[in-house]
């Protein structure tokens, strides 16, 4: 794998451009399961997406809907008693070959960690190493992906990749205690990017900091994305916030993907019960005030999902049907626009009824 | 209104719990051992009427749970004064926490999970002298179980903590508090372990008690858009100074502190138009929050603050007061300079 030094005109140079919007990852009907005593909890179920070289991608979905679980299958850097049980996972290299993350070997999936896949996890303070230096950090990972790299390259880029992010090169030097949340959280960020990889998986990467520092991390992420070209997933409860980065939006529940599409047309003009239960549970900053209902219920425990739509029980839209058939994710009709939504109230363009 | 007084609405009623020009300074040890002191909260005051939600917001470590553990009186002021019904507060003790009531932030480790919910409950109304023999307990549990909208109460008083949701569990954590018959309800960020679709049944909850019940209710979050959504009042604390408040759409829609405005500019706004998080080009680095043992002279937002001069670098601006009781500490109202606010756009905040 050769390391291609920052800031060189990757992003304006022909390649990566040229592949912009080119599928970087075609996920199909991917099952991921925790064995346990009580039965196994299907976590994600059947789920199929694409994401495309440079998109932002967000996830949304309420807690223990299957979010962390599908991108740490991803990334292949699930543990027991996780297990992906089913479907694919087809990467696109940037050479034009085809990888399935899903049985690929570790032998071989090591050159792509960080190099082209790269993961922010929430708590910056567990991803770092408490007792090295950052600088120790950074090179161990810079080293491995170039070895024979000089150690004054190693600093060099160190310091230009924490400059990036808004923290002094000297910081370096420090342990990560030492460091507030919000640089921790930055450095963390630094660090994904320090091999320029093509994506980058953030799963609620600034839940632990608060607003004005989340949106100035937002800010820098989206500028380095625009620069650097990658490609993210961005996990979150806060559909507000994914509303203002993503360029589509996949929204989860029990396991599954209910609906997926544009932001402006899933806020306006939302297809799925669920999804509108969730757009209207954000009371407004400035828009007059109305009392908002939220959702009645609460979750579905997914070791035993209820049958047909796992939405039912809570919909208050649900049709005798939902309680027996399970909605496939389906293109609909063209006036909603280029969207996928899982919910019998709205038809399939094709007959079949069955998209994957 | 004086610029001394702490916050009070239209009401002649005194307030029923109100903290009075309050400070709180910690003592710590840093890694060397030495010794230093976290000025929390300095001269904060805040007034809590009955039926009426004051929001408490502000940056994380900017004191909001140490203003609030004041006024529990679980923590002792270092100076100022706690009042309950505009007299000193009693001493703390079961007699204080018959009117005050604290909701923490996590049901999950505030609720001993071995006992059913009847035993949670019950074991409070008999320690508070609301219910003595088993029936009158069950009666009691069963009418709280309805209140906070957990029914059928009759299953869940059955309930043990691990069988319930999260926000079936804060309904118990706030069904515990109301049991006690408080006057007066501190909710330390009380929905943000709750998932979304479930927290706005406990703030509707929250406001019903209040509305229908005449409760006082403190409302401490991060979240500005609930804060609006609940409260009559909000106060803003930067780096333990409390450093604007007055009525809700005041404050939120008209920020006369640069702290506000920066903050409400962050929060997520999906109606948000124009300059969004997107098309945001190179922006200076924020600053970092102040180290509260050696905070920053004067107006402790200066370092970070666009418009800061030398008055602010020495001394925190007294209070000015606006028209319908918004007030800010801020010297640029005492320079002549308020308009500044309202002109500059978010472009040219930090
Ligand atoms: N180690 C585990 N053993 C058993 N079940 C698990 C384990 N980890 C997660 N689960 C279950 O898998 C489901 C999906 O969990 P996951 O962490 O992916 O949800 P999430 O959408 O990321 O939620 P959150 O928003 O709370 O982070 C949940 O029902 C959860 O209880
Ligand atoms: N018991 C304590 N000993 C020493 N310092 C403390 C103690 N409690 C709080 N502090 C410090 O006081 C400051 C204010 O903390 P506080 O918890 O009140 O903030 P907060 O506004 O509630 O923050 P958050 O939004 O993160 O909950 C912080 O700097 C904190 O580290
Ligand atoms: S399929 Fe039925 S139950 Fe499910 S969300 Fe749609 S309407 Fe509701
Ligand atoms: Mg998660
Ligand atoms: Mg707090």
């Amino acid at each position: 794998m050769t390391a291609r030094p920052l800031d060189t005109a990757r992003s304006a140079s022909a390649p990566s451009s040229a592949l912009r919007g080119e599928p970087l990852l075609d996920v199909s009907r991917l099952t991921v399961e925790y064995v346990t005593e009580r039965g196994a909890v299907l976590a994600c179920n059947e789920v199929s997406f694409t994401l495309r070289r440079g998109e932002i991608l967000g996830l949304a979905g309420e807690s223990g809907s299957g979010k962390s679980s599908l991108i740490t299958a991803l990334t292949r850097l699930q543990r027991l008693p996780a297990l992906t049980t089913g479907g694919e996972i087809r990467y696109h290299t940037r050479d034009g070959h085809l990888l399935d993350l899903v049985t690929l070997d570790e032998r071989r999936l090591r050159p792509l960690r960080w190099t082209e896949l790269a993961i922010v996890l929430q708590s910056a303070m567990a991803a770092f190493n408490p007792v090295m230096r950052l600088k120790a950090q950074f090179a161990d990972v810079i080293v491995e992906h170039q070895p024979g790299i000089t150690g004054d390259e190693v600093a060099e880029r160190t310091g230009r990749l924490l400059r990036m992010v808004g923290i002094a090169p000297e910081r370096a030097h420090s342990y990560p205690h030492e460091l507030s949340g919000g640089m921790r959280q930055r450095a963390l960020i630094a660090l994904a990017l320090a091999c320029e990889p093509e994506l980058v998986v953030m799963d609620e990467p600034t839940t632990a900091v608060d607003v004005v520092m989340q949106r100035q991390i937002m800010a820098q992420i989206l500028r380095l994305q625009r620069r650097l070209g990658f490609a993210v997933v961005f996990v979150t409860h806060d559909l507000s916030l994914l509303m203002e980065i993503a360029d589509r939006i996949a929204i989860m529940y029990a396991g599954r993907i209910v609906e997926i599409g544009a932001p402006q047309q899933l806020y306006t003009d939302p297809l799925h019960p669920y999804t509108r239960g969730l757009r209207d549970a954000f009371p407004p900053l400035h828009a007059p005030l109305t009392k908002l209902a939220g959702i009645p219920g609460s979750p579905p425990d997914l070791r035993d999902p209820p049958p047909g739509c796992a939405f039912h029980p809570r919909c208050a839209q649900r049709l005798p049907e939902c309680e027996q058939v399970l909605p496939r994710l389906h293109q609909v009709l063209p006036q909603h626009g280029e969207r996928q939504v899982a919910c019998l109230l709205h038809d399939s363009i094709d007959p079949g009824g069955e998209a994957s | 209104m004086t610029t001394a007084a702490p916050t009070s609405d239209a009401t002649d009623e005194p307030a029923l719990l109100a903290a009075v020009d309050v400070s709180k300074h910690f003592t710590v040890r840093d890694q060397l051992g030495r010794k230093a002191t976290v000025r929390a909260v300095e001269h904060a005051s805040v007034a809590l009427h009955r039926g009426r939600v004051v929001a408490l917001v502000g940056e994380s470590g900017s004191g909001k749970t140490t203003l609030a553990r004041m006024l529990a009186q679980f923590h002792p002021v270092s100076s100022g004064e706690i009042r309950l019904a505009g007299h000193r507060a009693p001493p703390a003790g079961r007699g204080y926490f018959r009117q005050v009531q604290l909701i923490f932030q996590d049901p999950f480790s505030s609720l001993n999970t071995l006992h059913k919910v009847r035993h949670i409950l019950g074991r409070v109304l008999r320690v508070h002298g609301h219910a003595h023999t088993r029936a009158e307990v069950e009666e009691q549990v069963l009418s709280l179980l309805n209140r906070v909208n957990l029914t059928p109460a009759e299953e869940f008083i059955d309930k043990r903590p691990r069988e319930m949701s999260g926000g079936q569990l804060q309904r118990v954590a706030i069904a515990r508090a109301l049991a006690v018959r408080p006057t007066v309800l501190l909710g330390d960020e009380p929905i943000s372990m709750l998932d979304v679709s479930i927290r706005l049944d406990v703030l509707n909850l929250l406001a019903r008690l209040c509305d229908e019940e005449g409760l006082a209710l403190l409302y401490i979050t991060h979240d500005i858009a609930s804060a609006r959504y609940l409260c009559d009042e909000v106060q803003v604390m930067y780096a333990g100074q409390t450093v604007e408040g007055g009525p809700k759409e005041a404050v939120i829609q008209s920020p006369k502190h640069p702290y506000t405005r920066l903050l409400i500019d962050s929060s997520p706004d999906p109606d948000r138009t124009g300059r969004g998080l997107r098309d945001q080009d190179d922006a200076e680095d924020l600053g970092e929050p102040p180290n509260l043992t050696a905070p920053p002279d004067g107006c402790r937002f200066h370092p970070r603050c666009p418009f800061a001069m030398d008055d602010c670098r020495r001394a925190f601006p007294d209070r000015t007061t606006f028209a319908d009781g918004q007030w800010a500490h801020c010297w640029l109202h005492q320079h002549g300079r308020s308009a500044e606010l309202d002109r500059t756009t978010s472009k040219e905040l930090p």
